[in-house]
This record gives C-alpha cells, structure tokens and sequence, in this order.
C-alpha cells in the first residue's frame, strides 16, 4: 500500500475550505478548552458533539472538528499548568513540576514557547508514527492480556512516590486514598456495587474529572478565600515572547525520547495521556545525568511531559482507529462519536473507508502545525484568558467548573462532590500530601483491579499467571526498581521541593 | 481589557450552559429519555426513532432527545417511576440490559412493573465468537470442552459478571446439561473490542458479545462465529452463520433495542406509541437504519412484549440466583 498516493488523498480531502476552517475553529477551541482549568479534552469533546450533529457536519468534517479539539486541547493544558500551577486538562499534570517554577522564576513565555514546541515535536511526530505504523502496531494490543496489564498499572503506582511529592510514605498514602476511591462503584468483575450506600449516583463511580476540578480548581478557591485576597496564586508575569533557541536546542534529545515513550504509552489500550506525560518525565529524569534541578524549573522537564503528553494523543488513536479499543479517556468520546456516525472502527477501517482515515490524517498534521502558530507566537491570546487577575479568575475558573461538570452528567450530585473535593484538596495541601497521587489512583485503580481479577480468573487464582511473559516480568522488575530507587537515591542526592502542591500563599 | 478578558469567559460558559440548556431542556414536544450519555445504544434509539417517528409523520411535532445518564440507565427510571409516571408525552429507551438490571434489582428496589415496556423494534443478535486458529469448530465443541474441564477454557466479554454477554454463556451451556455454572471462567472487560482483542490475544478462548461488535473482525479474518442466538439464520452477509438452535442449543438471546412508557399513562397514550412505533418498525427508514448499524429484525410491540420481557426477566434472574450475583 502506497502510504504516500494515500496521504495525498487525505490532503485532498483535507484542504477543502470547509474542513481548513473546521480544523483551525477545533484548535482554537481545544486550545481554549485546555487552558481553562476544570475542561479538559474529553469534556471539551463530550460537550462538542451535540454542537456537531446540529451543525450536520459529515463525517470526515466532524471527525477532524472532533480531533482538532483533542489535539488543541493538548497544546493548551500545559497553558495554565505553567502560570497558574493548575493543570489545563489531566494529562498536563506533570507540567505543573517545572513549568510553573520556571514562570515564578521570571522565564514565563520562555517556559510556553518551548512547552508549545515540545508539544508540537510530540504531536507531529505521533502523526507520522500514527500514518505509517498505525496498520502494525495494532497488534500489540494483542500481546497485551490482564497479567501484563497489571504489570503496567503497578509500574505506574510504584514509581508514583518519586515524582509526586520529596515524601514517599505521603505519595503512598495519597495514591491508597486515590485507589480507595477508586473502590467506589460497580465492581466490575461481579456486577456489585461497592461502597455506594444505595446511592444509584455513585454506581457509575466518582468520575475522575469531578475529583481532578475538585481537587485542583475547587480547593485553589479555597486556598485563595483562605488568603483574602492578600496574595495570588497567578503570581507569574509574562515578559515579551522570545524563542529560547538555546533551550529548544538542549532540550531536542529530551523532546525525541518523550515523544518515543508518550507514542508507546499512548498506543496501550486504557493508558492514555496521562500515563504518556508521566512516564516520559520520570524516564527523562532517571535518563539524564544532571537530575537536581528537576522540579524546579528545568527546562527538560517541561519539554519531556509537553512531548509525551502530545506524543500520547496521537498514540491513543492508534488502537482507537484499528481496535476500536480507546487509548484513553476523551478516544474514548471519540470512539463514541465515530459509532453515532456509523464509522465501525476495527482492523477493517484503514481499507474501508480510507477517505475517513487519510483526511483524519492529513488533518492532523494540518492542525498540528496551526497549533504551532496559535501556541507560540499567538500564545498571548490565550494567556490573556488566564492574566486577569485572580478575583476575577477563580470566580470565572469555579464557574467553568461547575458549568463543565454539570454538562457532562447534569447531576447536581456530581457539583455537590466536586466540592467535597474541593475540600479535601483544601486540607491534604494544609498536611502537605500531594494530590496528583490521589488523581492516578482514581484514573488508573480500578484498571488495576480489573486486570488482576481477570488475570485471577483466567489463572484459576494461580499467583504464578502474572509472571508468565516476557513483557510482564520487564513490567515488575521496572515497577521494583522505581519504588526502591528514590529511597536510596534520596540518602544521597536532596531531592528538590517538588511544586505541585507547595504554594501555600502564606509564603509568597 | 480586563473586562473583556473576563465578557470571552462569561461568553464562553454561557455558549456551553446554552450547549446544555439546549439538549436538556424540554418544550410541549414529546421526549424521549436516553439513559446514557450521547453516542451510545440508547442514544442511537432515541435518535434515531425519535427522528423517524416524525419524519413519516406517526407524531405531529419532532421529539426532543434528553441523555439522563446514571447508574446503568437506573437514575432516568427513577426518574420517570417517581417524578413522570402519569407523563403521556414521555418515552425512554430500553435494551436487553435495562431487563438484566431489573431482574437483577440493580436499579435500587425498582422492579419491571413499575413501568409499561412498549415494544422492541430491532435486536443485535448475541453471537458466540473464537479466534481464527481455535481448535474449536462449532457451538458444542467449545460447550464440551468446558463440561470436560471448565478451568481450560475463559470466555471475556463487554459486560461486567452477571451481566448479558455472560448470561448467554450461562444459557447454552444450561441447555447443553452442564448444571456448575458457578465454575464456568468469565471476564468482563471494558466493550467487545476489548473482548475481542483479549480472544484474539489468546488470554480467553472465545468471546461472548453482540453482532455488531465483531462485524469488523470478522471481515478481516481474525475471528470466527461459532453461532448466533437467533429464532432464524441471519439475512444478507450474514447467512452462513449457523444459530444455536440448529446445533440443538435452544437458546434465543438478543440486545433488543426498543422502548418503555410511564406506567399511569392512559391506554389511548400506549396505543398511540405502540402504533406509532409499529410504524417506525414497518418504515424504510428504520429498515437503512437496522442495516447499518448491524441490527437484526426484532419487531414485538405492545402486550406482547410486555409478556416476552417478563419472560427474559424471570430467566435471567433465576440465573442470577444460580450463580450468586443476587440473593
């Protein structure tokens, strides 16, 4: 199959007029959608697709609207996440660590525009690594089964306590709140609900965004109540827009690796984004010699999570695409957008309906290099979003939330615990117990539990099924490592504050 | 300037509340309940027969879709059993997982005569599924594999334990005489792909799901249909299937897609919706419809689905009981 006749095609489908102006309006809402603490990419879309079938857009021109979203969107987290500490979506969450000590430290646009040009590294080259690879790396998926799984998932947990908080036993107990959370619901593997007091709301489970706006948008109101307006949260300045060409350049061996590592986390099925941007810090700090300045603003470790995050975005509609098995949350609104449009994803898509998939393609790469010109010389638009002062903000920041929140269930049950989140939030920042442990146990726990009791019942309770392959055992023997690493490396090595969660106003 | 900044906010959450406002809100138009989020099953009833309904004229003004999402589509029966239960201008969309719930009491003490089922018009036929190089050839191989020694062979399926996908299992192999069903091994994961790939991957032998899951697999190759829970063969490409009951497993088990009313609404307001909905049924619309989306004929309206639906759930929870997913 000639790839390229192919893309050309796509190209044709592509640049038709409308489906240009559809791409540029999806990149400038995803942007938007991302910047705003509280609306991430999978509400961003949820929201849009009404919008969608109401406009009667066909649907090659919904899927590009719908994924011209997604991708701004990923360009736009790291927006807030850099002046304000508050992630844009959850996937930007590691960009909190050295974006926003990098703004505070005066070098705000400089963090955006190299952030914005990781992003656009990633994202690019998951779009070229998505035409070419998509058809055969579809099957690794199939090498995929609970055991390996459960591998992962542990690996995500266990290296949690090195990244999130300068304490472990703090990290450990805020990712046991997150998978106690995570317990809420019905319990997959029996059709139970668990812990839901007969409460027919918490069946489905507490919905991640509604924890991730709670602790992070809710409770930073709080925090600002608490300081009377006295201080801000928002206190970064933004100088003149500059190219540190001298970071990018330092930086470009980074931006290759995290795209490489965020491509493979995004193409596992339930992985997503998240795990992309997460892993590629942790891989990048563990990688580099000099790791000291990691967490305070350096500048690797704002293009490594930037990249693997976008990197991650175009890796999720690989199995998407040839699965139909989501790689991620918002995939997955996109899985159900391509249904409602009668679009059967599978191993057929790629030869059935190459027009959807080769205009898809030639629309991201499109979109991809709009979003170049709107995040980086254009940033200011967007900031200005966020440069109003925080009396403003956090009320304007609640709003969205809770407009955001309540779109996607319409259940006033859903606002009222996003505020007990808020709370929460409130009081674990008082303890200094990072959050972001509690957000990837709600994300990832009960994927885990899953995996183990599925791997339990294919086994008949033999212990011994999860290290049966290759893959898994790698997954185990990393996930032992990277718990047990920090706890001598810290001996040696002071580990800098880490700044997710150490804002308190009193000390600004 | 700031007060700009600050009117693009207040513009852009107005925009989303008027996203929200307008899905939700409802005017003298009739309405119907999807209790599930846009894109789904559910959904895709609503939409689908809502827009038909009116476009060949079976009601007077176009139907106004609202997603009522929760607790398994549980949150809108209540809804409707405590809040609309004389409304006539109501109706809500059902499938074979809002019986399962019921007799399961999934739905927090509500029980199935607490509203009036309608009428199905269309079904995704259950199938049972193998990987392309699986030993087993039909339906009674792989049931006598499991009466030889249930721990060798795992189904996976879309729905959680006790749910649909795996009370089929349950049902043939109940027909077949294997009486421990509490041994047979079932996974739940997250929708058929994922079941689909986990067969595929040989962590589970066969795969237990609806037509229109496999559709894509099946076209390329990587899976084969060891039989499909309907009365008759399938129509169309479809044909060479053979159905349970021809290898002698009697058991018929369809996703049927369909609707509910309100249980105190008059008999005039069903006999209009059940003509209604026989219209839909009988349109060429609704016929494309079916067609793409992989759907299969499955028309019952009115007393005599009310009678089929109580008969499903007597089964399933007898079932239910059986392996300990109620008391």
């Amino acid at each position: 199959m000639d790839t390229f006749s192919l893309l050309a095609q796509g190209f044709a489908v592509a640049l038709t007029p409308t489906t240009l102006a559809l791409a540029i309006a999806g990149c400038i809402i995803g942007t938007i959608v991302g910047a705003l603490p509280g609306l991430g990419p999978s509400n961003g879309v949820a929201i849009l697709i009404p919008l969608a079938f109401s406009l009667g857009l066909d649907a090659t021109e919904a899927l590009i609207l719908m994924t011209s979203v997604y991708y701004g969107a990923m360009y736009g987290g790291r927006i807030s996440s850099i002046l304000l500490n508050i992630p844009g979506d959850e996937p930007a969450l590691m960009t909190t660590l050295d974006g926003y000590p990098m703004a505070k430290a005066g070098r705000a646009s400089d963090a955006l525009v190299l952030s914005g040009f990781a992003s656009f590294v990633g994202a690019m080259l998951a779009t070229i690594g998505l035409m070419m690879l998509a058809p055969i790396l579809a099957k690794v998926a199939y090498l995929f089964g609970p055991a390996e799984y459960f591998g992962l998932y542990l690996l995500a947990f266990s290296t949690l306590g090195g990244i999130a908080s300068d304490n472990q036993r703090k990290a450990a107990l805020a990712a046991c709140i997150g998978l106690g959370i995570a317990m809420i619901g019905l319990d997959n593997s029996t059709g139970m609900g668990r812990f839901t007091g007969g409460n027919l709301h918490l069946l489905d489970g507490v919905d991640f965004l509604v924890a991730i706006v709670g602790l992070f948008a809710v409770s930073e109101v709080f925090v600002f109540i608490e300081s009377h307006g006295k201080s801000s949260a928002i206190g970064v300045k933004l100088e003149s827009i500059t190219i540190p060409i001298k970071d990018i350049g330092r930086t470009f061996g980074t931006m290759l690796r995290s795209s490489f590592i965020g491509f493979i986390a995004g193409i596992l099925p339930g992985a997503g984004a998240s795990l992309g941007s997460f892993l590629a810090y942790v891989a990048e700090k563990a990688y580099v010699r000099d790791n000291s300045r990691f967490g305070t603003g350096d500048a690797r470790g704002i293009a490594a999570p930037e990249a693997g995050n976008n990197a991650a975005a175009g890796g999720a509609l690989v199995p998407m695409l040839t699965l139909g098995v989501p790689g991620s949350g918002t995939t997955a609104v996109l899985l159900a957008l391509l249904m409602t449009l009668n679009i059967t994803p599978g191993p057929l898509l790629f030869t059935e309906r190459p027009d959807v998939v080769w205009g898809l393609i030639a629309a991201l790469l499109i979109a991809n290099v709009v979003l170049l010109i709107l995040n980086v010389p254009m940033v200011r638009i967007f900031v200005k979003v966020l440069s109003v002062p925080p009396w403003i903000l956090l009320p304007g920041v609640c709003m969205v939330s809770f407009v955001g929140i309540y779109s996607l269930s319409g259940s006033y049950f859903d606002l009222v615990l996003m505020i007990l989140f808020g709370l929460l939030g409130y009081f674990l920042r008082k303890l200094n117990v990072p959050t972001v442990p509690i957000i990837l146990g709600i994300l990832l726990g009960n994927n885990m539990e899953d995996s183990l009791r599925r791997a339990m019942v294919i086994s008949g309770g033999d212990w011994k099924y999860l290290f049966q392959s290759g893959i898994s055992i790698g997954f185990w023997i990393a996930a032992v490592t990277g718990f047990l690493a920090p706890v001598f490396l810290r001996k040696i090595i002071k580990k800098p504050q880490a700044h997710v969660d150490t804002t308190p106003p009193e000390s600004t | 300037m700031k007060q700009t900044h600050l009117t693009k906010l207040v513009a852009a959450s107005v925009l989303a509340l008027g996203i929200t406002a307008g899905v939700s809100t409802s005017t003298q138009a009739a309405e119907c309940i999807a209790p599930a989020n846009p894109g789904g099953g559910w959904d895709f009833t609503c939409r689908s027969i809502g827009k038909i309904m009116f476009d060949i004229k079976a009601v007077d003004a176009p139907i106004q879709v609202t997603n009522m999402a929760g607790g398994g589509g549980g949150l809108a029966y209540t809804h409707v059993v405590s809040e609309r239960a004389d409304d006539e201008e109501l109706i809500v969309a059902a499938s074979s997982a809002t019986a399962t719930r019921l007799a399961q009491n999934a739905y927090g003490g509500m029980t199935s005569d607490q509203v009036r089922f309608l009428g199905a018009i269309g079904a995704d036929p259950g199938v049972i599924v193998v990987a392309k190089d699986s030993p087993f050839q039909s339906l009674n191989d792989l049931l006598d594999a499991v009466k030889a020694d249930p721990s060798k062979v795992a189904f996976a399926g879309g729905s959680a334990v006790g749910g649909f996908d795996h009370l089929k299992v349950l049902m043939a192999l109940g027909r077949a005489g294997f009486e421990d069903i509490t041994k047979v091994k079932y996974i739940g994961v997250d929708g058929g792909a994922d079941a689909i790939t986990q067969t595929i991957g040989g962590f589970t032998q066969a795969m237990t799901g609806d037509i229109s899951e496999v559709v894509g697999f099946l076209k390329s190759g990587d899976v084969r249909i060891l039989a499909a829970f309907t009365e008759e063969r399938l129509p169309g490409e479809f044909g060479d299937i053979p159905t349970a009951k021809e290898q002698g497993i009697d058991v018929v088990a369809v996703n049927w897609r369909g609707l509910y009313v309100p249980k105190d609404i008059s008999d005039e307001a069903y006999d209009k919706w059940s003509d209604a909905l026989a219209k839909v049924a009988a349109s060429d619309e609704w016929a494309e419809q079916m067609t793409a989306n992989g759907l299969a004929p499955f028309t019952k309206v009115g007393g005599d689905f009310q009678g089929y639906v109580d008969g499903v759930i007597s089964e399933i929870e007898t079932l239910s009981k059986e392996i300990g997913v109620i008391q």
